[in-house]
């Protein structure tokens, strides 16, 4: 039996599987179609503190390998949530992470605040790279003294771990990874999706209402994978992997670029059972290349 | 819910760009409600990336179908599906008509547009298990858009034709026709689907007559789960006007519910 866990210090998860926020509604959607305890964690939706009500559609655009959306976070918030989701999550076996968002660094404070007055989370996700909640796809997590100023009044008030979530929309992602380690953030994930554009070519008008939306799939996975390894060069902290994962091949491709743990996203949409299928796909590959513990390729990449 | 990554085909059916794929997925079958749709991968890789939504057009034992038309690549990749291939689908998805007691003994009018009439073929033979009389109306441009005319003519339902063109049935509007018979007769529901202007136009008409009426919409999906709330379209729900997701929240609302491009 290999072991799968991993270890982020502030948490252990079963394995290195995380579903990821924004594919994965508030959990308990994917119950019918598996068991939500094989995971090694799940994150929400994202939560501001009101009700959102989202970006105007057409919200999807496919693109080759790819898919740009705009949803613009509509979600119940984070009232509605403690009371109606999280008691039914807390009684899972898996680390329940919940997605922080706001409008600005105080509503930030806010919804960690409030959550962390409720039982059943693990950690808290910041959620400063989203690229469709503010004008011309800008967040936070595209300026590291943005990024300092958020998670450090975060910390302040949850004593949740902190788990900061990084846009690939910057010129060097690892200043924004050292500004939340240096904040305090317990760990990072990385990438948020990619500001693109699609274009209806007979009207000439965008595809999305919204007119940019953020690209994910498996068209970001090589930019991913590049951005992991760089930030895990970097920080001591954790690193959480994401952006096109579909496979255990990918899943430990981002471990081996530095990565303690990752996160599955869009491909819950195109295989619904991607990540229990993941999961199984990289016991099989530890099983058969001899290791005992999977965290012993976390950062193996030889260079 | 179930995802079926064996429902294996049994049979295909073609006329000009329409298609009727029949597979084998008990589990979804059992399940299975009129006006509810599946999520289907139409290619093993990633391009296209996402599951198409078609809606169950029928559904007898273990066996579903579907009826589509074939209008983008991913619609052209599932048609050309061969019988014994597998397919891997999610269903049953989403909110379908509501069959209520008190259609026993009453005419229901089901009004479909060129692929609209997909779910209209289930909804029928599950009116007919409550005993309501289901009333057709099938419309299209042209002849060749009526591809489900002879399995229609094959039940012994009342069935009302038109063509834009004239080449069968009454030549105009579906639209026009329903309003025609709305005149002689009274039937308890509409449920109806196809291109937007068909059902707003329906909705309206209903709305005259004071008939309840039911429409299946239709979007570009992310999930068909309900989780990623990319589906969305502005519904009025319980006096307030809000995003509802098309694929959980629907794909079936009542008329009074949608708000239509023109609103």
């Amino acid at each position: 039996m290999v072991d799968l866990s991993s270890d982020l210090g502030f948490l252990r998860l079963k394995n290195p599987v995380i579903a990821a926020s924004g594919t994965f509604g508030y959990g308990l959607e994917f119950e019918p179609l598996y068991d939500l305890n094989l995971l090694g964690g799940l994150v929400v939706k994202g939560l501001y503190f009101k009700p959102r009500e989202g970006n105007p559609p057409p919200r999807l655009a496919e693109t080759p390998c790819g898919l740009i959306n705009s949803i613009g976070l509509q979600g119940i918030g984070v009232e509605a949530f403690c009371q109606e989701v999280l008691p039914k999550l807390a009684l899972l076996q898996t680390a329940i992470i919940a997605n922080v968002c706001g409008e600005e660094e105080e509503e930030y404070a806010r919804v960690a605040e409030y959550l962390s007055r409720h039982q059943g989370l693990a950690a808290l996700e910041l959620n400063i790279s989203c690229p469709n909640v503010r004008a011309g796809g800008k967040c936070p997590a595209q300026d590291p003294e943005a990024t300092y100023r958020t998670v450090k009044r975060v910390k302040q008030v949850s004593p949740l771990p902190l788990i900061t979530k990084l846009s690939p929309n910057v010129t060097d992602i690892t200043a924004v990874a050292l500004a939340a380690e240096e904040a305090g953030s317990e760990a990072v994930s990385l990438v948020n999706t990619f500001l693109a554009l699609a274009i209806d070519l007979e009207s000439r008008k965008p595809k999305l209402g919204n007119v940019l939306g953020g690209l994910s799939g498996p068209a970001i996975k090589p930019l991913a994978l590049r951005m992991v390894f760089e930030v895990a060069r970097k920080v001591k902290i954790p690193v959480i992997g994401l952006g096109g994962i579909f496979s255990s091949e990918d899943a430990l491709e981002f471990m081996v670029a530095g990565a303690s743990a990752v996160e599955v996203g869009t491909a819950n949409f195109v295989n619904p059972s991607a990540c229990p299928e993941i999961i199984k796909g990289m016991e099989d590959w530890a099983e058969s290349h001899g290791l005992n513990r999977l965290s012993e390729i976390v950062g193996s990449l030889k260079v | 819910m179930f995802q079926d990554k064996n429902a294996r085909i049994t049979e295909t059916q073609n006329w000009g760009s329409y298609f009727l794929l029949r597979m084998s997925a008990p589990q979804i079958a059992r399940e299975a409600r009129p006006g509810q749709f599946l999520m289907i991968r139409v290619s093993s890789g990633f391009n296209p990336l996402l599951r198409r939504p078609l809606s169950i057009h029928n559904c007898t034992g273990s066996n579903l179908e579907v009826f589509f038309q074939v209008t983008g690549e991913g619609t052209r990749l599932l048609s050309q599906k061969m019988a014994g291939e597998e397919l891997d689908i999610l269903g049953p998805c989403g909110h379908g008509f509501s069959l209520k007691p008190e259609f026993k003994g009453r005419e229901i009018f089901c009004v479909g547009g060129g692929r609209g009439l997909a779910p209209l073929y289930f909804l029928a033979r599950e009116l007919q298990m409550v005993e309501a009389t289901p009333v057709i109306f099938y419309g299209g441009q042209t002849l060749s858009d009526l591809a489900l005319k002879n399995r229609l003519e094959a039940t012994g339902w009342e069935i009302n034709f038109s063509t834009d063109d004239g080449s069968y049935g009454f030549k105009g509007l579906i639209t026009q026709l329903v309003e025609q018979q709305l005149r002689k007769r009274k039937p308890a529901f509409l449920f109806g689907c196809g291109p937007e202007a068909m059902m707003a136009c329906l909705a309206e008409i209903c709305q005259l007559s004071n008939l309840p009426a039911e429409f299946s919409l239709e979007s570009i999906m992310g999930c068909g789960l309900g989780v990623c709330w990319g589906c969305v379209r502005k519904i009025k729900k319980g006096g307030e006007i809000k995003y509802l997701r098309i694929c959980q929240d629907g794909p079936v609302f009542a008329a009074e519910e949608i708000l239509w491009s023109g609103d």
